[in-house]
């Protein structure tokens, strides 16, 4: 057994674990944080990405034990006071699930990929989720739901444009992007 | 599944980790980014009794300029992340920025490394032959002291190198390419997929001609190749489609390419030629 601590959505846990268990058994055994579920468990699906330290992993092909002394956060860990961030919602009001199994993934994964590139093109997209596989939307979905969240991101992050007869700051919602989606769903 | 059990030790300097394994022998393994490693424990196809964790030595991590020869020193724990934005890496190995690109996808470049990947050498990995073209070094680190190895003789059959079982792969040394063309060809099946074959091409153009040429050639062997005959038929002639076309019907002389589910030797032979025309092309800017 080895002694670690780590910080999960930011509550720190100090644990003794066997060194073979994967990070992704010790989020959902002995946390109870199922919200990050086991897809493929050979590394290639990508439904267990978490982020350690700032980067996205796959929480399948991590030791517990290397996370110790790091911060890890969960899909679990992204709302505020149960308010979703610009992601989760963005895929919620795109359909961008169907089963929702790889959403975790998804999400975790876009979450990096905008933190990197806060603008990026569809085909940008699709290059940062290639590490994650959803079996039933097509993507198609998935890469709309991005492209909403970095605008609105984006639109977060600018000064707030003052609406001429409230005075108001602007809070309606950014439009739904005209670049992607118009291809038949499959 | 689950790895079957094993102990685990992180040092904190490499002479430590080269202690550690000498001392655990042939039971020892060491862990690096433990992108390959990781899921051949779940898949019980190995079982180390110990681990020798090197993600906590910060010698091992970034990349800086040899002075005295100016070649680039990459840590051997440089994620393939970090080498991807290196600008050290970006303007002086420019073909190794870019076949990093091409490895697996962004979470496994975040912990991957290029240490980790040429230790490995999987047939299959992109990286050993953009060394092999490179004519990079490997430095190592064991209980006698160091030494240098060059790429050709690094590589030395399915899954070995010439690391001994006591020795940790500490630096990678690349020789600047500056005004090297260069371009890294991959064809695989899908997103994220092994190279069925891959080529790693560099190029040093004078006027219309190629002065010189080096291949580097993923999967058409145990160990990565180069692909001598092409690279001589390339020497002096000019940077034009059916001069490259003619010079890659050679590309893959001498090699031994496997059969598995995804190629016959014959199909793996095809895309050598073809992907080495297409990398040879790219790299002398005449696409």
């Amino acid at each position: 057994m080895t002694r670690f601590s780590t910080t999960v959505d930011g509550t720190r846990y100090e644990d003794e674990v066997e060194p073979r268990l994967l990070l992704v058994h010790y989020l959902r055994d002995h946390l109870g944080l199922t919200g990050t579920p086991v897809g493929c468990d050979t590394g290639n699906c990508g439904a267990c990405t978490v982020e350690l330290d700032g980067d996205s992993v796959k929480s399948c092909s991590v030791l517990a034990v290397q996370a110790d002394g790091g911060e890890v956060t969960t899909v679990q860990g992204l709302a505020t006071d149960g308010e979703w961030t610009a992601l989760q919602t963005a895929f919620h009001e795109q359909h961008a699930l169907q089963c929702g199994y790889c959403t975790p993934g998804m999400i975790m994964a876009a979450r990096d990929l905008l933190k990197e590139n806060p603008d990026p093109t569809p085909e940008e997209i699709r290059r940062g989720l290639e590490g994650n596989l959803c079996r039933c939307t097509g993507y198609q979905n998935i890469v709309r739901a991005v492209l909403a969240a970095a605008a609105e991101e984006r639109r977060r992050e600018a000064p707030a444009p003052r609406s001429a007869d409230t005075g108001r700051p602007d809070t309606r919602p950014a439009p739904a992007p005209a670049t992607a989606g118009q291809e038949a769903r499959t | 599944m689950i790895p079957a059990a094993f102990d685990y030790v992180r040092p904190d300097t490499i002479d430590e980790a080269v202690r550690t394994l000498h001392d655990g022998g042939e039971d020892a393994k060491v862990l690096a980014g433990g992108q390959s490693l990781i899921p051949i424990l779940r898949l019980r196809l190995a079982f180390p009794e110990l681990l020798v964790d090197l993600g906590r030595i910060p010698e091992l991590r970034g990349v800086r300029e040899d002075p005295a020869t100016g070649s680039l020193v990459i840590g051997a724990m440089t994620t393939h992340h970090d080498v991807i934005h290196d600008p050290l890496v970006r303007r002086h190995a420019g073909l190794l920025a870019a076949a990093t690109e091409t490895v697996a996808d962004p979470a496994v470049r975040h912990r991957g490394t290029l240490g980790g990947s040429l230790s490995h050498a999987d047939p299959a990995g992109d990286l050993p032959a953009v060394l092999l073209a490179l004519d990079g070094e490997m430095v190592a680190a064991g209980p006698r002291g160091r030494r240098t190895v060059p790429a050709r003789e690094f590589f030395v059959d399915y899954l070995r190198t010439a690391l001994a079982d006591d020795e940790v792969l500490v630096e990678i040394r690349v020789p600047r390419a500056d005004g090297w063309g260069f371009h890294y060809e991959k064809f695989s099946r899908v997103a994220q997929g092994w190279a069925i074959v891959g080529v790693a091409a560099l190029v040093r153009r004078v006027d219309g001609r190629i002065a010189e040429a080096r291949i580097g050639l993923t999967n058409m062997g145990s160990t990565p190749l180069r692909a001598r005959t092409t690279e001589a038929a390339l020497a002096g002639a000019e940077a034009v489609p059916a001069a490259v076309a003619s010079a890659a019907d050679a590309a893959a002389e001498g090699t031994r390419p496997a059969t598995d589910l995804s190629a016959t030797p014959e199909y793996r032979a095809h895309l050598a030629r073809v992907l080495t025309r297409r990398a040879v092309l790219a790299a002398a800017g005449t696409e």
